[in-house]
């Protein structure tokens, strides 16, 4: 899938709320792209844009092709019918409130199947995500936090779409559960598949991703290679972010992010930048080598 | 010394979720508590908050054994320790501005309910105190919970998975504030976090269990 210029933004109350703004990026099968930042930054409305999934005051811009489609233009009959877990599949966060607490996830999972791909078979899907069948006959509370988790993934490749979309998947589980999770996801993006998990854990981002898409007050700042970002960030929130975990430094950045109502001129994170407070030209990205980086002044 | 000896505890009759534990949590240092989901950790955390009674075993608060819980326990006990749980939301009136649910504290213990720097401390400004839970990020509402059970400087500060909704930026400011309240007054901190890698900048001991 290939996306160009997303932006999207909200009238709320007469304020104009700046969600996402000129997002360009490509989900490419047998990759894994993470979309990290701070909470608030419009991370999970991009992904609600691929999915068709914004509220109605959400007013959309560009575009985000597959297979000839542009799902950003599409009309509601056709995302229900040709997009949402066929082309898409969602894990979603928190996957026990995802699922319907009166049915067993059997019951759930089959519907799934049903109306998406009815020759598969429930079992094996879960086999697939490494559930043992005999679960599936169990309700939401009686499975545990990384069980659900599991059967969501099983719901989402439900439709064999060949896009994974997984907003904040681990949430509230521990790490283990957090390292399981990431390894079945990066598993479906070794299977051919495109997968787009967005987080705010860079540990987990940085265990299974391949690429690295780093978001701030609704832009894309830093876009590349995953190790290669890790190893060596040009953006200087890039930069801020890694030295905040606990085995970069724990330091925090100061300040807050701005607010999406009223984000400043130029680069958004000038004011709380260490390397300059003036840059008020143009952030969009840039190339730097294989990176796209939006600083004018890169570390 | 906040410590339990022996504690049982439980929520339904006959399945107890914490079975013979012991744990002590000594000022002016950060003791880390790591254990998969479902341990029992936070069933500890309430247990040592005195947010619930242990069906056997004895919490005993700077020597004194604790005899009553929940709604029971003396204001002096309650209010030396203080706490702050993984989910902001769930932790807030949503009717309160961040500035009410800091000096709340203060206001009920019958003190002037001032928030004087207790919000510059946990990185808090002007406008957003003036804010409802719905218009801040959980971040911001952390913050608020952190400045919160700051406010009565309590003498004893248990961490419930604080940080395990946030960013890793505001992982570091929170914990910050937390450090420097143990170095400054002497807290004595009980840090539970299933994140090894925090509990290893953060704590100066760790009690892990399976």
């Amino acid at each position: 899938m290939i996306v160009e210029g997303l932006s999207v933004r909200f009238l709320v109350r007469g304020a104009e709320v700046r969600a996402v703004t000129d997002a360009s990026f490509e989900l490419k099968p047998g990759r894994l792209l993470a979309l990290v930042g701070e909470s608030g930054c419009g991370k999970s409305v991009l992904a609600s844009a691929l999915l068709g999934l914004l509220p109605g005051n959400a007013e959309v811009r560009g575009s985000a092709r597959l297979n000839g489609l542009d799902v950003l233009a599409a009309d509601e009959k056709t995302l229900a019918t040709r997009v949402r877990g066929r082309m898409v599949g969602l894990v979603p966060q928190s996957a026990v409130t995802h699922l319907t607490p009166v049915r067993t996830a059997r019951s759930q999972l089959k519907e799934a199947v049903r109306a998406l791909k009815p020759e598969q078979d429930v079992d094996e899907l879960a086999v697939r995500v490494g559930l043992e069948p005999e679960l599936l006959d169990r309700y939401p509370h009686e499975l545990s936090g990384g069980m659900a988790q599991r059967v969501a993934i099983a719901m989402a490749l439900a439709g064999d779409p060949p896009i994974i979309l997984a907003d904040e998947p681990t949430s509230g589980l521990d790490r283990p559960l957090v390292d399981r999770t990431m390894d079945l996801l990066a598993g479906l993006a070794e299977e051919g598949r495109a997968v787009l998990l967005i987080t705010h854990d860079l540990a987990a981002a940085r265990r299974s991703a391949t690429d690295l898409a780093v978001m701030y007050a609704s832009r894309l700042v830093e876009l590349g290679a995953a190790a290669e970002v890790f190893a060596d960030p040009l953006h200087p929130y890039t930069s801020g972010l890694l030295g905040a975990l606990p085995e970069g430094g724990f330091r925090p950045i100061p300040g807050h992010p701005p607010e999406l109502t009223h984000l400043p001129d130029g680069c958004a994170f000038r004011p709380r930048c260490p390397v300059s407070d003036t840059c008020t030209d143009d952030p969009s990205l840039a190339r730097h080598g294989d990176r796209l980086v939006a600083c004018r002044r890169p570390c | 010394m906040l410590s339990g000896t022996g504690l049982v505890a439980g929520y339904r009759k006959g399945v107890p979720v914490l079975s013979n534990v012991d744990i002590q949590v000594e000022r002016g240092a950060v003791l880390g508590l790591a254990g998969p989901s479902g341990c029992g950790k936070s069933t500890l955390a309430k247990v040592l908050t005195l947010l619930h009674e242990p069906w056997a075993g004895r919490v005993e608060l700077d020597g004194e054994v604790v005899r009553r819980f929940r709604h029971a326990a003396p204001r002096a006990e309650r209010t030396a320790i203080g706490v702050v749980f993984q989910q902001p939301r769930l932790s807030v009136d949503p009717r309160f501005t961040l500035r009410e649910i800091i000096v709340e504290p203060l206001a009920a213990n019958g003190f002037p309910a001032q928030i004087g720097e207790l919000a510059e401390r946990v990185g808090l400004t002007g406008d957003l105190l003036g804010r409802r839970p719905h218009e801040v990020s959980d971040g911001q509402l952390q913050r608020a919970c952190l400045a919160r059970a700051l406010a009565l400087r309590p003498r004893y500060l248990v961490c419930d998975e604080m940080t395990a909704m946030l960013d890793a930026s505001t992982t570091a400011a929170l914990v910050g504030v937390v450090q420097e309240e143990v170095g400054a007054a002497g807290t004595g901190v009980l840090a539970i976090s299933h994140d090894e890698a925090l509990l290893g900048v953060w704590a100066d001991r760790v009690q892990r269990w399976a």
